[in-house]
């Protein structure tokens, strides 16, 4: 009898236990219970209007809901929706957002934006003097913005950023009344209207920020001034974004409420769509998996867009084999370019035989610079390569090829490989290293080969192009650099005739690629399937989905 | 036993001071910075963030203040998740991951247990046959394919339960499913073997012979004894399920601390590291000592080394 009462007992604990866990974890479920009665009410209230909800994933949860601290794609993913800029992207195109109206000088250096009567999402009104204290958030140096770089556009910026002057009076930046914003750039850019639609340039509300330093961590605490506002943030779990009824366009927002969840594994994302639980899958909303494509493919519901991205391989100009022209050009042209597309990436890429993806205005009808696949010239090259360097025979050559650890990159890397062996005969052994192991060694140089991607900040040549204007540049990780390539450059800030900035971009291109510190393989596309009753829910070139034109008929 | 107790707690501090050790300098040794992005910013921003989080500090001053930090159970700021202290990841994801854990291990402890006894009493019958034959599956599929499984046919196909996701109780059934169902198997052999030792033993035969039926046996004498290898087991099994496990927080997309072990080290986020190490070892090794107090209780003939009256 005692020991049944003792099993009883322990039984009884271990129940107790549970329960107690059990209930821990149901608190954040009755929330969720009661925010979803709530919303059953909203719907019941809202079903004369029409309750449009939309329901999608997210690869991560946003490492930083702060727009000048944020560095990643799934933050501004999210915060494209939270936040508005000056500007505002319409199919790629700047429109006006929260500037009402902008002058710009005769010298373009000068812009001048009048500011509409914006509101906060807590109802105080968007001024001047919130952009001007986020631009000083973003490049005050004991903020450590990772992204201040962008405001370099922005006269005095640098100095300030890299703490050479420590007025911010001196920067460009100047509140004229609460709803006038003058800014005086370095010089011309021509994209600096599209860099206003940019989340570093987001403004924040100065007020909220002042009164609590981590005002962008809860939802509780969040404010915004986008067509939505960030009701729930469940980290690393979910997010919802309601209408926003404060912001200044709301009769044409249709949406009410868009739920993100924040799914990794890209076969669950897949699963999810299939089974109708999310209404669009793509980049940045989630991601349709390699092993997806071919199938979806076969049943034509993948949409297949532009997208202003390359993916190149890198060549450690500095490494004693990879520093000869030769060498560099004899790999880049026996790369198969149309085949990698074909049988592995299978996403309809197209060869990248230039620098600048077709997408970026000025740069669509180039034939490219050399030809895909072209084994006799590469031949031809090798065997220069191979005098310069003393060697006789291509087996002597033994490179190291790098790249991240992914599936994806690694399936490119074997198929490259192969090709260069087949095709060269040289030697090329794999090598992959986490993520942030792998930035490390290409920024010490410390690689041969290396694969690295590019997506534009901005729509511009400039954002592919500038950063082999020297071997000091920080993405340039190859250490090529060549005085004429960066004299036009430079000439491009200062050209204020658009026809001819592009030619001076063009000529800078060819120089680059007829030294090739770098084999272009591939420019990007933008993979997608949606649901048939969402209408207005297409990337644009760089990727970005503004939700606001998004809506759901059911 | 309160000598045994206090000499216990004396050596899972000083595993704790090894563990945060060795945490520190593997951490450092590895390759790898946390600020590394795609996007190059200038060193003096770069020195800005080294000395915002004291990575320009020299190494013992920084092993000091991990050292601090983890008596202080304050680990600072995530280097990755601006603005997001390290105790609060901890702090939001560990109930999720214990909920599911504690269900997990319920059904793991109460299906194994239960198959093993029936294997044990059907000795070589068709029962025992079927009982190890689904705890043999249960070890061998990895509970990522039994993942994938569930979710494509319970979710997919039949659409009882949601594909991925954490609102509800509805959304923890699969993952604990897909947790417990290895723990399960293993549970169930442990029970099966030790309970045929059991069975073949003079007291047992006694209790049979005294007319009582198979079960009473079972619930009043055997099941105790053969339990303990079990108990054993179950320390370290509690310790790693409710601290979350990574694929399967991964595939259901559910936002537990076991993602956070995976993820912290890939993204060299250094105090979420150290969080999450620190807070795993307490667990486990505090798992570990209250499975070694409750052998004496369960088997008194276990004698705890230093304890002298009990």
């Amino acid at each position: 009898m005692k020991k049944n009462n003792f099993l009883v007992l322990m039984m009884l604990l271990l129940l107790s236990v549970v329960l107690v866990a059990c209930n821990f974890g149901g608190e954040e479920e009755t929330t969720d219970d009661s925010g979803t009665t709530t919303d059953t009410d909203t719907t019941t209230d809202d079903s004369s209007g029409g309750d449009k909800e939309l329901n999608l994933v997210v690869a991560s949860e946003p490492p930083s809901l702060h727009p000048q601290l944020a560095t990643d794609t799934t933050s501004s993913t999210i915060m494209s929706s939270t936040h508005e800029g000056l500007m505002t992207l319409k199919n790629g195109e700047p429109v006006p957002g929260v500037a009402e109206s902008y002058k710009m000088s005769d010298d373009q250096l000068t812009y001048t934006f009048t500011l509409r009567d914006a509101k906060w999402s807590n109802g105080e009104p968007v001024t001047a003097e919130d952009f001007a204290y986020a631009w000083e958030f973003a490049l005050n140096p004991a903020n450590a913005s990772e992204y201040a770089t962008i405001l370099y556009a922005i006269k005095g910026a640098e100095a300030y950023n890299l703490g050479t002057t420590t007025s911010f009076d001196e920067v460009g930046v100047k509140v004229i009344d609460s709803k006038t914003l003058e800014v005086t750039l370095e010089s011309p850019t021509p994209y600096f209207l599209e860099l206003t639609a940019f989340k570093t340039l987001y403004p924040i509300h100065k007020a909220t920020a002042e009164a609590n330093p981590k005002w962008y961590t809860e939802a509780d605490t969040y404010v915004g001034n986008g067509a939505f506002v960030l009701s729930q943030w469940q980290h690393a779990g979910s997010l919802t974004l309601e209408k926003n009824p404060e912001y200044w366009d709301a009769d044409n927002v249709k949406l009410t409420k868009v739920n993100i969840e924040m799914v990794e594994s890209e076969t669950t994302q897949m699963t999810k769509f299939e089974s109708g639980e999310i209404d669009f899958l793509g980049t940045n909303y989630g991601k349709i998996s390699l092993d997806a494509i071919e199938r979806l493919q076969s049943e034509e519901s993948l949409n297949i867009v532009d997208y202003s991205g390359i993916y190149w391989y890198k060549f450690n100009t500095t490494d004693d084999v990879m520093k000869n022209a030769n060498i560099r050009k004899a790999l880049t042209l026996a790369i198969d370019r149309a085949g990698l597309i074909k049988n592995v990436t299978k996403g309809e890429e197209e060869p990248a035989l230039g620098m600048v993806p077709n997408g970026v205005e000025g740069f669509g009808d180039d034939a490219g610079f050399f030809k895909d696949a072209d084994y006799e010239g590469a031949k031809a090259a090798l065997d220069a390569g191979l005098k310069e360097l003393g060697l006789s025979d291509p087996s002597e050559l033994n490179l190291k090829l790098s790249f991240n650890t992914s599936d994806a990159h690694a399936v490119i890397a074997q198929y490259i490989q192969e090709g260069w062996n087949k095709n060269l005969g040289i030697n090329v052994t794999l090598e992959n290293a986490e993520w942030q192991v792998y930035l490390d060694k290409l920024s010490s140089l410390d690689y041969q080969i290396g694969r690295l991607g590019w997506i534009a900040d901005y729509n511009d040549a400039y954002s592919f192009l500038e950063m082999y204007n020297s071997a000091d540049n920080g993405n340039n990780d190859t250490g090529w650099s060549n005085e004429e390539y960066t004299n036009l450059l430079k000439q491009s800030t200062t050209e204020t005739d658009p026809a001819a900035r592009l030619d001076l971009l063009k000529k800078a291109e060819e120089i680059i690629i007829a030294e090739f510190p770098v084999a272009p393989i591939y420019y990007y596309t933008n993979l997608y399937v949606v649901k048939d009753y969402v209408t207005g829910m297409e990337p644009d070139n760089l990727g970005n989905i503004n939700l606001k034109d998004v809506d759901v008929t059911k | 036993m309160l000598q045994y107790i206090v000499k216990r707690l004396v050596y899972i501090l000083l595993a704790l001071f090894l563990i945060i050790t060795a945490t520190f300098f593997l951490m450092r040794l590895a390759p790898g910075s946390p600020f590394a992005s795609e996007r190059d910013f200038p060193p003096q921003i770069e020195e800005q963030l080294n000395a915002k989080y004291g990575l320009d500090n020299p190494w013992y001053i920084q092993y000091k203040d991990y050292l601090i930090d983890s008596v202080t159970f304050d680990f600072g700021e995530s280097m990755k998740y601006k603005g997001r202290s390290t105790n609060d990841i901890i702090a939001e994801s560990f109930p999720i991951s214990l909920t599911l854990g504690m269900q997990a291990m319920l059904i793991a402890i109460g299906f194994g247990i239960l198959l093993g006894v029936i294997s044990a009493l059907y000795h070589n019958k068709a029962p025992d046959y079927v009982s190890t034959i689904i705890a043999v599956l249960g070890i061998s599929v990895p509970s990522f394919i039994l993942a994938g499984l569930l979710q494509y046919y319970l979710a997919y196909e039949f659409k009882i339960f949601p594909v991925s996701g954490w609102k509800g109780y509805v959304y923890s059934i699969l993952p604990s499913l897909a947790i417990a169902f290895t723990h399960m198997g293993f549970i169930s052999k442990l029970t099966r073997s030790s309970m045929l030792e059991q069975n073949n033993s003079e007291y047992v035969k006694m209790a049979r012979a005294k007319g009582l039926s198979k079960w009473k046996v079972v619930f009043k004498h055997s099941l105790r004894n053969a339990l303990l290898p079990v108990v054993t087991y179950l320390g370290p099994l509690a310790a790693g399920v409710i601290t979350g496990s990574f694929i399967i927080e991964q595939i259901f997309a559910i936002p537990g601390l076991g993602r956070h072990f995976v993820t912290s080290i890939t993204n060299r986020d250094y105090t979420v590291i150290m969080g999450t190490t620190v807070f795993y070892s307490i667990i486990l090794l505090f798992a570990v000592f209250i499975v070694d107090i409750l052998y004496s209780i369960i088997d008194p003939r276990i004698k705890l080394k230093g304890a002298k009256k009990s």
